[in-house]
């Protein structure tokens, strides 16, 4: 296994903390992918990948900005971008494909999803409310 | 001694994103309803950005980066895209 060129002016300690943010993160992201296997119903799987766009990106992230901080010796933090972007946008895709999953077995009468609660009815009837796209 | 180190976790790194991607065709391919394979899509460009960053750690340069970012804006859209799909398509019907 070769060693990497470029990383050779890299001092001992962050080649450490390098390789263990990125293991760590990479397992994380493996973790959830065996969730996503094995787990059994949509509505458990949904949780699954999360652990690989929470802390394994953000594991991988922190890795690259250390790698290529202490290797050009100025602070390197424009990986940060997509750790911000996979945090605000996996919310919003895991509610609107779990809403839209939600709607697909209510509208098949799937016994195993529960009812509209009474709450929710009279919003749904007086029109889109404003936090649901 | 530190660099081999590095060298190896790398390589692990990598070995691990593509087992998960692996997983995520998995499921892909066996997923039983239509948001089952929405959702290994999503995981499935998750991973391919991670990989792609670790690659860009890999090689040492930061164009690896600029595609990553890309990747992750196609997969936040499509996945919204193909989800408002699974929505409205089934109200039609």
């Amino acid at each position: 296994m070769s060693t990497i060129e470029h990383a050779a002016e890299l001092p001992a300690w962050a080649a450490l903390v390098v390789s263990v943010f990125l293991v760590l993160g990479s397992g994380l992201v493996l973790m959830g992918m065996l969730g996503f296997v094995r787990l059994s119903t949509f509505y458990e799987r949904i949780h699954a990948p999360t652990l690989g766009t929470s802390w394994g990106t953000g594991s991988i992230v922190i890795a690259s900005m250390v790698f290529f901080s202490v290797l050009s010796t100025r602070p390197v933090v424009h990986e940060i971008l997509i750790g911000i972007f996979v945090t605000v946008t996996t919310p919003v895709t895991l509610m609107l494909l779990a809403r839209a999953a939600l709607h697909r077995d209510r509208s098949e009468g799937n016994p195993e999803v529960p009812e509209d609660s009474p709450a929710e009815m009279p919003a749904e009837e007086s029109g889109e409310p404003a936090g649901r796209a | 001694m530190s660099h081999v180190i590095l060298a190896c976790s790398v390589v692990i790194a990598q070995v691990f994103l593509v087992v998960a991607m692996w997983l995520a065709m998995v499921r892909m391919f066996r997923g039983p309803r239509a948001q089952d394979r929405v959702l290994a899509l999503d995981a499935l460009y998750v991973c391919s950005m991670l990989l792609l960053m670790v690659f860009g750690i890999r090689s040492g340069h930061t164009i690896y980066f600029e595609a990553s970012l890309i990747i992750g804006m196609l997969g936040f859209v499509s996945t919204v895209a193909l989800a408002k799909f699974l929505m409205r398509g089934e109200v039609i019907e």
